[in-house]
């Protein structure tokens, strides 16, 4: 049951990962990103994690994707050109990408026995309570922290973006 | 009943890392470049989550809430800075916005 959930939402997410990545129009991009946001939060509450879920729908499936199809429909951007990209990178990208996924995947599996499984509900230290309490306690300098980069940043959004007057 | 053993996750945040790199690589086009970086940032959250797991505890829990919260604010200048460099240039070509190469 566990390895079913998990194997459909992994293609899920795969299919449209490489979708993110071939798609030539930037629209086609950011709906197939959604879909990969989507069904990582789903793994998300197969390994315990309901708050992160929750928190990845609203954040990044919710407002930064909005924020991403706002923009591109603002500046009605096109599907790209294919030309003029170097050799090199056309010559050694794909397989040196090979070679960094071949060896995160060789490391990762050596690493971990696969005794080391995932049970859906073997871990329940995922919930808003127990995220909360540490947000507000171990973790509280760095979350003020946040509250300050948050501002900083909508700051300057709205210096570099405004129309400039005289 | 068998569950997924915990490399499987960490192997699916693998591929979405290098899909990411492959888009940050291959895209000329400076918002898809940007949706690539965002993409990393989600495999590596996969990652952070499933180390929580296999650890019990909760503290990537919190890391992973903190690099959605970096993630946020990132989009927002990005996306600013990106609306600029359209506004001066009419471009969204990276191969285009090259002043600082000469």
């Amino acid at each position: 049951m566990d390895l079913i959930l998990f194997g459909v939402f992994a293609i899920i997410a795969v299919v449209c990962g490489i979708n993110v990545v071939v798609q030539s129009h930037p629209i086609s991009s950011a709906i197939s990103l959604v879909g990969v946001m989507g069904s990582l939060a789903v793994l998300y509450l197969l390994l315990g994690a309901e708050f992160i879920a929750a928190a990845q729908v609203i954040v990044y499936a919710g407002a930064i994707m909005v924020l991403f199809v706002f923009v591109i429909m603002l500046l009605n951007a096109g599907a790209e050109s294919r030309k003029g990209r170097s050799l090199m990178v056309q010559l050694l990208g794909v397989p040196l990408l090979i070679t960094l996924f071949g060896l995160l995947a060789y490391f990762v599996q050596r690493m971990y026995s696969p005794e080391a499984s995932v049970h859906f509900g073997g871990f329940r230290g995922g919930t808003a309570e127990e995220i909360g309490h540490a947000l507000f306690t171990t973790y509280l300098l760095p979350f003020e922290v946040t509250s300050i980069l948050i501002l900083i940043a909508i700051l300057g959004a709205v210096v570099l973006a405004r129309k400039e007057m005289d | 009943m068998a569950g997924v053993p915990i490399y499987y996750f960490l192997t699916l945040s693998a591929i979405l890392f290098a899909l990411g790199v492959a888009g940050f690589l291959f895209r000329r086009n400076i918002i898809t470049v940007f949706m690539s970086i965002e993409l990393m940032l989600n495999a590596v959250n996969l990652s952070f989550i499933t180390f929580s797991y296999y650890l019990k505890k909760n503290d990537g829990h919190i890391f992973a809430f903190f690099v959605m919260v970096v993630a946020a604010a990132e989009a927002a200048v990005g996306l600013a800075i990106i609306l600029t460099v359209f506004k001066n240039r009419q471009t969204l070509n990276i191969d285009e916005v090259d002043s600082l190469k000469n």
